[in-house]
Formats: structure tokens, sequence, C-alpha cells
């Protein structure tokens, strides 16, 4: 008999969960082509003058993923808890927060890795000028992970109810708030030359606590929430 | 100003923790001992206190009429939910929840993902639960009659099929202990006849198993015994929450 | 047995909670309004006007306690979740989510008055100043709470799960003050301070004390009575209950 270690099942999960992924790719996709449209609204609605765009392409673009991750985030859930493969995932002898650690490693990804991949683009977009992309980068790559499992166990929560609308971007929202003002901040910052690395640093200490706090959280919210 | 009420009158912490009674330990021929378990929704008693236990190479036969308790029963064994009252026993040794690597569940959801298919289904619960020694992902698909289908989504099978690939799941699991929640639904004649052959070899060598079952379907013909679960008495008396449901515990020995 | 341990133990038993809310709940009340009603005239007549802002600082005799009140609120709800969803008693799960409309109430009321004082100041009804906006995610995150309570059906399944949110909302109050803070020094908004430079006058504090006092008993008196009927909702098809409607009928009928 083999028994499951740890990290054969965090791989188990972590293949599963990126086949899944790519077999239903065109959703997996969704979030980002909804941040690429987000990011094009603003040009429509604001007008295309150069220097207003530029002003506006930071926060622009952090929000674009802020949304976008807020998009992702139903679904995370949402299908392992209707085919029944989450009670099993609860009957493991795993620490189901391992379980869930690799899943939102998963989900970020297939879901803001791409995005940040793209980032550049959107910054050509909005004209964003050329030294401030690598803060955002930077700062895209350390938050979009903090959003992730931040909005992870507040799905947790919701696991089990009917398709909410709009009650799990209600509940992440107020959580989100710090890591869109520290990460979008950090890029303004550098736009008027001030020290931004010190925001980043930030997010990345809310990071590493995040990393340990947020899959022992969603585990305890999957026990409470589900029916 | 904080209330911070220590006793609720209702109930104690609830967990399967050991009561302040003497704790009589069952003989170690027990495979899962069962004492005074209750568990309540929204306030109501949906069963107990039952009081049974389940011997390695016996199947128990929880049956009942709708609505009455038994997949309640099976989730709360299985760790999903949380009794109000009772305690657990698993080989003699009190626990708060029956080891995960001792139980295997199938419950009235399959557990696998539509868009993988059975072989890749079979592989991620064999990473995640361990697997038995000898057994493998595609021995096991055979076993059960699922040998051309490896690689077709599990979304596309038949739910007769989809039970078959969670008996699969069963025979990959090194549990000793099966919980079925209706293994007979969705199954034809052969598969019927599957299930028994299963549950036969899995109690011929040591295992156990507690199936729910209304009754209407066949029964496995090895040696098992009866929980019937009865609604009547299960409703609250009014103000001695203590005294509900009852437990029936009809012993038949099966062919 | 300690009789303050044997007090709480029986306290929390729920027909002698719901004769305790009864009884205390109309004292409570009427000792709020009469301390509200000292602080309000005597932020209204006995205080000085501001040599800064005049007349239309009094506001913050509301104002102020409001704030405070929808901190103190969060906070015991988030410590009743803990104890809910450490010891599950169920008399707790409710008065977490009774704290939680009461919270909402007290913020908005924060946020209206603060708006109402800014208005002279700012010109505007809304400046982000840093302290609204903090108050502005509060009121979100209570409106979460709520929420999530209420659509899960299971009633104490709803309440452990809307506590828990709590209490991750309370690990992230003082992360999302700091992080206000820093982004309001960040785009050098509105630098006047609601509480201004000026000092607090002696005559100042008294009738502040006495709204503080008043929004206090006020919060008390209103859990109980949330709490009182939350518990008899969840409690209806209980002997306690019934018996209690029973009298009550046979009281009006006779």
């Amino acid at each position: 008999m083999s028994a499951p270690t740890l990290p054969r099942a965090a791989a188990a999960m972590l293949a599963r969960d990126l086949r899944l992924a790519w077999r239903r790719r065109g959703d997996t996709l969704q979030p980002l082509l909804f941040a690429v449209l987000v990011v094009a609204l603003f040009p429509l609605a604001l007008g295309s003058e150069r220097a207003r765009l530029a002003m506006l392409a930071p926060g622009a673009i952090w929000v674009a993923a802020l949304l976008a991750s807020l998009q992702g985030l139903d679904a995370l859930f949402r299908s392992d808890a209707e085919d029944g493969s989450l009670e099993q995932q609860l009957l493991a002898p795993v620490p189901l927060s391992l379980l869930l650690a690799c899943r939102m490693f998963a989900h970020w990804l297939t879901g803001s890795l791409p995005l940040i991949l793209v980032a550049p683009l959107l910054a050509q977009l909005l004209f964003l000028p050329d030294h401030l992309l690598a803060p955002l980068l930077l700062s895209l790559l350390v938050g979009t992970p903090l959003l992730v499992l931040v909005g992870s166990t507040v799905a947790a929560l919701t696991v089990g109810l009917r398709r909410s609308g709009m009650l799990l971007p209600l509940l992440a929202l107020p959580l989100y708030v710090p890591v869109l003002v520290f990460g979008a901040g950090s890029v303004m910052a550098a736009a008027q030359g001030q020290d931004w690395l010190g925001a980043v640093l930030l997010l990345a200490a809310g990071l590493v606590l995040a990393l340990v706090l947020a899959p022992l959280a969603a585990a305890a919210a999957i026990r409470i929430a589900l029916p | 100003m904080l209330f911070i009420p220590i006793y609720s009158a209702n109930h104690g912490p609830a967990s399967c923790k050991i009561s302040a009674m003497p704790a009589i330990a069952p003989p170690p021929s027990f495979l899962l001992d069962v004492r005074g378990l209750r568990f309540d929704r929204n306030d109501e008693c949906v069963f107990g206190p039952l009081d049974f236990a389940v011997h390695s190479g016996e199947a128990l036969l929880v049956t009942g009429g709708n609505g009455v308790g038994k997949t309640t029963l099976l989730r709360v064994l299985a760790g999903l939910l949380r009794a109000g009252e009772g305690e657990l026993y698993w080989h003699g040794e009190p626990c708060t929840r029956l080891p995960a690597e001792g139980i295997a569940f199938v419950g009235h959801l399959a557990g696998h993902k539509a868009d993988l298919g059975a072989l890749d289904n079979l592989r991620f619960a064999a990473g995640l639960h361990g697997s038995r020694r000898g057994a493998s992902p595609t021995s096991a698909l055979a076993s059960v009659g699922l040998a051309g289908y490896e690689d077709i989504p599990a979304g596309r099978l038949s739910a007769g099929q989809r039970k078959r690939l969670s008996l699969a799941r069963l025979l990959l699991s090194p549990a000793r202990l099966w919980l079925l929640d209706e293994p007979y639904a969705n199954l034809d004649r052969d598969g019927i006849t599957l299930v028994d052959r299963l549950l036969g070899k899995h109690l011929s060598e040591g295992g156990a198993a507690l199936i729910t079952t209304h009754g209407a379907y066949a029964a496995p013909p090895v040696q098992t015994r009866t929980l019937l679960l009865d609604a009547q008495a299960r409703n609250a008396q009014s103000v001695d929450a203590e005294n509900v449901g009852v437990e029936s515990p009809n012993m038949e020995s099966g062919a | 047995m300690n009789p303050i341990v044997l007090w709480f133990n029986k306290l929390g038993s729920p027909p002698n909670f719901h004769r305790y809310a009864t009884r205390w709940m109309p004292w409570y009340f009427g000792a709020a309004l009469l301390l509200l009603g000292i602080g309000v005239w005597g932020a209204l007549f006995r205080v000085p006007a501001d040599y800064q802002q005049g007349d239309s600082y009094r506001i913050l005799f509301i104002h102020v306690p409001c704030a405070w009140m929808s901190l103190f609120v969060y906070v015991t709800m988030a410590v009743q979740a803990a104890i809910a969803l450490v010891w599950r008693i169920k008399l707790c799960e409710i008065l977490a989510m009774a704290c939680a409309p009461i919270g909402a109430a007290f913020t908005a009321i924060t946020l209206a008055t603060g708006s109402i004082w800014g208005r002279p100041m700012w010109g505007t009804w809304w400046d982000w100043d840093p302290r609204l906006t903090s108050e502005l995610v509060l009121l979100f995150l209570y409106i979460g709470v709520i929420a999530l309570d209420a659509s899960i059906e299971d009633r104490r399944r709803g309440a452990r799960a809307a506590g828990f949110l709590a209490l991750i909302g309370l690990v992230n109050l003082p992360i999302i003050h700091y992080s206000v803070q820093w982004w309001n020094s960040l785009h050098q908004g509105s630098t006047i301070s609601l509480l201004g430079p000026s000092k607090m006058d002696a005559s100042m504090i008294l009738p502040l004390l006495a709204t503080v006092a008043a929004m206090q008993l006020w919060f008390v008196g209103s859990l109980l009575s949330r709490a009182r009927t939350m518990l008899l909702e969840r409690e209806a098809g209980k002997a306690w209950a019934r018996d209690l409607a029973g009298r009550d009928m046979s009281r009006a009928d006779a």
C-alpha cells in the first residue's frame, strides 16, 4: 500500500488543477479578457489625451487586475463543491490547507500570471511612461498573489451557496482595499519621484503572512460553510 | 459590555469527545463502535441517540424511510458533519473523528471531475488518498468493467458508469471501513452483482462496510446486520430534549 | 462555585437571557435617552463656540461617540464570533449577528455627521478624508457580514460563517486604517483633520462623556432587544417559548 505523502498529494492536486484549467482554457482566459476590456474602457470614457491617460494608467491597470481577480473567484470552489470533489478532499488523509494552497497557486498561475505577462501591452494602451513599467510589474507580481490568497479565503466562506451574484465581490472588496492602495500607490509614488519600494516591501510582507495564514483560514472556512 | 455565556442550555461543547462516564472499552474485534451519537439541525434532532458497532468482516445495513437521517448519519461518521453528542471508538480507541486513512466514503455526489478522463480521476484519487497494495488505477477500472473507458471524460459517462467509477475509487482506497450511501442506485443488474462481489471480497479480507439503502434494492448476500432508523420516535419531545430518537437494531443475519 | 461564573452560566441559557433582556431593556434605553439629552443640551448651549470653526463643530458631540462605537461594536462582534466558533455557544452566535446591524447604523451615522461637519470646511459633501474613508470601508465590512449571514439558510451555519468573516475583517482593520493614511499622505489630500488643531476646552469633556455613555447604553439596550427577538425566532419550537406565548395569550384574553 502506498501511503499518500504530502508532496505527492500536493503534486496530484496541482496537476489536476492545471489539467482542468487547460481543458477549459476558454473559461480560464476570461478574466484576462475582462481585464483588457476594462483597460480599453478608460480611454473610451475619458478621451484619448495622452497626458491624462498616462496619469491614470497605473491605477486603471491595477483596477482592471483587481476586477479580473474577482471574476475568477466565484468559480474557484464552485465546481468542486457541486460534483462532490470537495467532500473527497475533506476526507483525504492530507491536511486540507495544503490542498487549498496548491489550488490557490494553480489559480494564480492560470489567472493572474497571464495578466502580468500582458501588462506591458496594457501599459502601452494607456501610454504609461517607460520608467514606471518596472514598478508596475513588480507591484503586480507581489500584489496579485495576495489578491488570490485573500479572495480565496472569502470565497471559501460562500461555498455551498447558490450562485451568489454580487455577494462575493462585496465580501472581498474591503479586504482588497489595502492591496490596491499599496499596489497602485507604489506606482503613483514612483511617478512622483518618491520612494516606491517601501510600499512593495509592505505588500511582500503581507504576502508572506497570507501564504501561511490564508490556506489555514480557507480550510477552516470550508469546514464552517459546507452544508 | 461583553456577554460571555460559558454554558449553553442545549448542548455542551459539541464534539464526540469522551464523556465523563467511565469508558468501558469495547473488545478489540470491533472496528467501529458508536455510543450515544446524535445530530441536530436547526435545533431539531435528526437522529439519535444511537448505539451500534461494526465488526471487521461484516456489513451493517442502515435502512429506514426517506428523510429519516441515513445519509446524515453516514456523513457524520465520515467527518463531514459534526455530531451534537456521542462517542466514537476506532479499534477500541476513543477518537473525535474517524481517521481519514481508515474510511472511504461514496456519497450521492460522484466526486469526479467531469472534464477529466476516468483514469486521470482515479490517478488523482490515488494521489490524494493513497492506494491499496497491488491495486493500480488501470486494474481498478478493469475490475469494474470500464476497461475501455480510460480516456473518456467522466462527464460523458452514464450515471451507472459514473457509479462504477466511484466503485473503482473504492477499490483503490486502502481504507478498511467503507461508508456507502445508496450504492445500488443507478446500477443495472450487472452493476448490482458487481457491488455485491466487491463487497464480499472486501469483507472477506477483513474490511467492513456501512451501507444505507431504502430496502427496495437487493441486499448484499454477506453477513449483515441491520440498523433501522425509525422516523416516528425522533420528533423532539417538548422539554426533555435528551429523550429524542430511538434506534431499533434488528439483529438479522443475512443468508 | 464562583458566583460570577454561575451568573454567566445561567445567563447563557435562552429562557434566562430572555427574562433578563425583557426586564432590563427599557432601563438601558431610558438611561441612554436621558444622558443623550444632557449631552446634547450641554453641546448646544453650554459649550463655547470654536474659534476656528464657529458653531459647526458642535456636531462632533454626536460624530465622535458614534465613530468610537462603530469600532467598539465591531470588536465586540468579533469577540462574540470567536467565542461562538470555538465553543459553539448558540447565544454568542446570536449576539454576534445582532451586533452587526447596530454597528452598521453607528457607522452610517458617523459618515453622515462627518459629511455634515465637513461641508462648511470643504465646500463639498464629501472629501476623501482618511478617517471617513476608513469608516466607509468599515461600513462595507458590516454590510458584508450582514449579507453573508442573510444568504445562508441554516441559521447556525450562517452565523458561524459571518462570524468568521468578521474575524478576518478584524485582522484587516488596522491594515486598512494605515493603508488609507499612507494613501492620503501620498496624494496630499485634505490636511484639515476633522478634529482640528483646536484644543478641547475643558467644558467640552462633560457633554462628550455624556454622549459617549449614552451611545454605550443605547448599544446595550439595542443589542438586548435584537438578540431577544432573534432568540425567540430560533427557539420558536421549544417548550419555554411556547409557554411564554401561551402565557401572553392568556394574559391578553383575561
